[in-house]
């Protein structure tokens, strides 16, 4: 009964975004004022529908109800609460039904919050919000149905997949998904200015906002994926460049360069046309992201769906969608005033270069993606694009990124001075030079190029450091001045720097457990050592034992450095009952040093020891402590007053804005 | 050396499990490199592992040889290393698997006809997208010290600049009660 309720509520769910796709568009084109305040209303309708929806599927899940053909393929009896819950979203129809939820919050905060939207604005942003929820709502129902029934019911599950059984891969799709369909709004924003035929600064001030949440949820999943296959996959890496992993990090790179483009546009009136178009193109990754995940058509870790019907209406709406965003960018574009001249050395001309070289590092990725698809499509000739191609096209892109990065926020907006920014930037380069020098004394192995690649992400970190001492005066100000402009300092210009800073940890931390990273294979009996890097790790045997829903074998490392004891590791083997499959656990000690991280092999044929896999990453936690930052500098930055949600009314904003921009 | 048939269960397994690392599941007590694979002379052994990096594991997706625990990578491993021994530069060791396995088999495709687009889009769109944005916002001179050797401004783009002064005038970035236009630089 609450399954068949919950089917109604999605199908209801379809009609109201329906109506509110085509009153409110209507209402604003006739300047019907009673027609496009319907936009409001439907929204939050629509959303409680789609929250009903979800809530019925999620009881489904929880009391195991295996009469519901989803719930039979992806849950069991015996699994744990968490992942019977995460069950919801770990599979391809309830993940779409989350992704239409996620959508249909983002375009009720856009009716709740956006009073101060102009009246015909609003109605356009959530009609064409409401054309995607239609148009997905449309999807679900067609081709991947949560709420079907078998008859007669299976008395038990089929289980879920053990490698997702983890809390980091139970909140790792909706930060994704939230990332993703939070660039809908931006979309949305962006059809919305084209059909009105203008866009101005307040333009960018209400998109940022919706543009920066979306920035740090995906952020933030990304990160937790990786973290995720770090500890889970059991071989130390923590990016494979696999194509699923790509299809998170195309709207990443593209949503990044969209962030740096608004605040052009909200500042100075530059970049518009460009700053549409990556709206544009930011979703239409998004998309195509969805597209590649659940389309199958790149069968790789994560494709969990295989069916061609569903790729082929995924592919229709990516058709229509970002055919038609384009279209209208291409009929209407011309039509926007470009204003906000600069000259080429100015806190503009840095972004612009930020927005050369991330969407050419996202274009890189998309090309290396496709590629493969593409060729064997047309010529039938395989070809495989693995990470070597992503390291060789990609890092390069970087490198001027990163080392330009400081000097941006030193610039002035019009023209800045590059001999000052390199002044200021005076201490940061020398501390980058010193941890050239210290990088080559603690790791005295390893490419040449290393000790330059960690300098550049200490030079970016202090760059980060010394936009605050500067704009604080430490070092030329009294202490009190000091602690005055600190207190002082507008939350954005912090959200920035750290930022900022976040990249530089993460990028010490990539380059050094990519160049650093040691691997030690070899066949271990109880009672014997091996030495890695600076640890003696002691294996002291394999024991059963008995999960709740698995047997495992764990093995017991203990550790020691310089004789004192460190701690115990314990690698283990999983076989989990439903389905039966195996896992490996890594045993990982972490430390500030990097990561010892131990996997369990088997045993040996001839009985007498297990091979063992034990590697030391160096560094490694700052890749994601950096992206952590980075979420954090997110969220600080939205909590500036001058970017809050619907915050840009002009009389407030003069009041609100004390600090001069430089 | 690896049957057809052999390499279609492996792949019928692949779709059938719902995750890569299912394969390691079913087939076997095989992990990535294995202790008894590895050779004795260490510079060898951290060639072949280099080599391994840049081959692909044929029956996976999207893993080396060097990450899979696939049986085929195993013996694409021990192939690389045979070959090693047997006195091959890195070079040969490649266009010996090459020639048995096809460009498949490489991680980093080779500059060919059929891959122009794919080596040539990076630089080539970092050309195109950096000549838009930058002619369409900063390249053009804009009068004065910015550009001196450009043409001077016409009588409609000085206009422009008079309204753009007068628009900055009341920028947010500007206090309130500063009224006039910021001197530039």
């Amino acid at each position: 009964m609450v399954v068949e309720l919950g089917h109604f509520a999605l199908i209801l769910a379809l009609v109201v975004a329906g109506v509110q796709m085509v009153v409110p568009a209507l209402g604003a084109w006739r300047g019907d004022g009673r027609m496009m305040a319907i936009g409001e209303p439907a929204a939050l309708i629509q959303l409680g529908l789609l929250l009903a929806s979800f809530i019925a599927l999620g009881y489904a899940f929880t009391t195991s109800d295996f009469s519901v053909a989803n719930v039979f393929q992806n849950s069991h009896s015996t699994k744990p609460m968490i992942y019977k819950i995460s069950g919801v979203w770990g599979n391809h129809e309830g993940s779409m039904l989350l992704w239409v939820l996620i959508l249909a919050l983002f375009g009720a905060a856009v009716a709740a919050f956006g009073q101060n939207l102009p009246a015909t604005l609003r109605a356009r942003v959530l009609s064409v919000q409401a054309s995607i929820a239609f148009a997905f709502c449309m999807f679900i129902l067609a081709t991947s149905n949560p709420f079907a029934r078998l008859d007669p019911a299976p008395v038990e599950g089929q289980g879920l997949n053990p490698i997702l059984q983890d809390p980091a891969l139970a909140i790792h799709p909706p930060l994704l998904y939230a990332g993703y369909v939070g660039f809908s709004i931006a979309f949305s924003f962006a059809i919305a200015a084209l059909i009105e035929g203008r866009t101005d600064a307040a333009w960018a001030r209400w998109v940022r906002p919706w543009t920066l949440a979306a920035w740090l949820c995906l952020t933030l999943g990304i990160a937790l994926g990786s973290w995720w296959a770090y500890y889970e996959l059991g071989w130390g890496g923590w990016w494979f460049w696999d194509p699923v992993e790509n299809a998170s990090f195309m709207p990443w790179l593209a949503g990044t360069a969209l962030l740096h483009s608004a605040l052009v546009m909200e500042k100075r009136e530059g970049l518009k046309v460009w700053t549409i178009l990556l709206a544009i193109l930011t979703f239409s990754l998004s998309l195509l992201g969805t597209f590649l995940v659940r389309s199958g058509v790149l069968t790789s870790v994560h494709a969990f769906a295989v069916d061609p019907e569903r790729g082929v209406f995924i592919l229709g709406l990516m058709v229509i969608f970002i055919g038609g965003g384009l279209a209208l960018f291409a009929l209407r574009a011309g039509e926007l005033r470009q204003g906000g001249l600069f000259a080429p050395i100015s806190r503009e001309g840095g972004l612009v270069l930020n927005n050369i070289l991330l969407t050419t590092a996202c274009a890189t990725v998309l090309v290396g993606t496709l590629y493969p698809l593409a060729l064997e499509a047309v010529t039938g000739d395989k070809i495989s694009v693995g990470p070597p191609f992503f390291n060789l096209t990609f890092g390069p892109l970087m490198l001027p990124l990163l080392l330009a990065l400081p000097f941006g926020p030193f610039l002035a907006w019009k023209r800045g001075d590059i001999g000052g920014a390199a002044q200021r930037l005076f201490v940061a380069a020398l501390v980058a030079l010193v941890a050239v020098v210290v990088s080559l004394a603690v790791f005295q192995r390893g490419p040449w190029l290393a000790p330059f690649g960690i300098a550049l992400g200490v030079f970016v970190m202090m760059g980060a450091i010394s936009e605050i001492a500067h704009r604080v005066k430490l070092g030329s100000a009294s202490r009190e001045e000091v602690l005055r402009k600190i207190g002082n300092l507008p939350r954005s210009v912090i959200g920035t720097a750290l930022a900022h800073f976040g990249v530089g940890l993460m990028v010490v931390g990539i380059v050094a457990t990519s160049a650093y990273q040691t691997e030690t294979v070899l066949v271990m009996k109880p009672g014997e050592s091996a030495d890695v890097a600076g640890y003696r790790l002691t294996f002291r045997g394999v024991s059963p034992s008995q999960g709740p829903n698995y047997r495992e074998q764990i093995g017991t490392f203990e550790v020691t450095r310089g004789g004192e004891p460190v701690v115990a590791l314990y690698p283990s083997k999983r076989i989990y009952n439903q389905p039966p499959q195996p896992t490996s656990e890594a045993g990982i000690h972490a430390s500030w040093r990097g990561d010892l991280y131990t996997v369990l092999g088997d045993a040996q044929q001839d009985g007498a020891g297990y091979s063992m896999r034990i590697y030391f990453n160096p560094l490694v936690r700052f890749i994601w402590i950096g992206a952590l930052i980075m979420s954090i500098a997110g969220c600080i930055s939205l909590a500036d007053r001058r970017l809050r949600v619907g915050a840009p009314i002009r009389g407030q904003r003069r009041r609100s804005s004390p600090q001069p921009a430089e | 050396m690896i049957s057809c048939g052999h390499a279609m269960r492996c792949l019928r397994r692949m779709t059938a499990l719902l995750a890569m690392l299912a394969v390691m599941a079913v087939s076997a007590p095989v992990q990535a490199v294995e202790p008894d694979e590895i050779l004795p002379d260490p510079k060898l052994e951290s060639r072949a592992r280099a080599l391994s990096l840049d081959l692909r594991c044929l029956v996976c997706q999207n893993q080396s040889i060097d990450d899979s625990n696939a049986p085929l990578a195993r013996d694409l491993r021990l192939l690389v290393r045979e070959r090693l021994k047997a006195g091959d530069s890195d070079a040969d060791v490649m266009s010996y698997v090459v020639a048995r396995y096809g460009d498949f088999v490489l991680l980093r495709p080779p500059f060919k006809w059929n891959t122009l687009i794919l080596w040539l889009s990076a630089p080539v769109l970092l050309l195109a997208v950096g000549t838009m944005l930058w002619r369409s916002t900063v390249g053009a001179p804009r009068g004065g010290t910015i550009n001196a050797a450009g043409p001077p401004l016409s009588r409609d783009e000085e206009a422009r600049l008079a309204n753009l002064l007068e628009v900055r005038a009341s920028d947010p970035a500007t206090p309130p009660d500063e009224g006039r236009p910021r001197q530039p630089g």
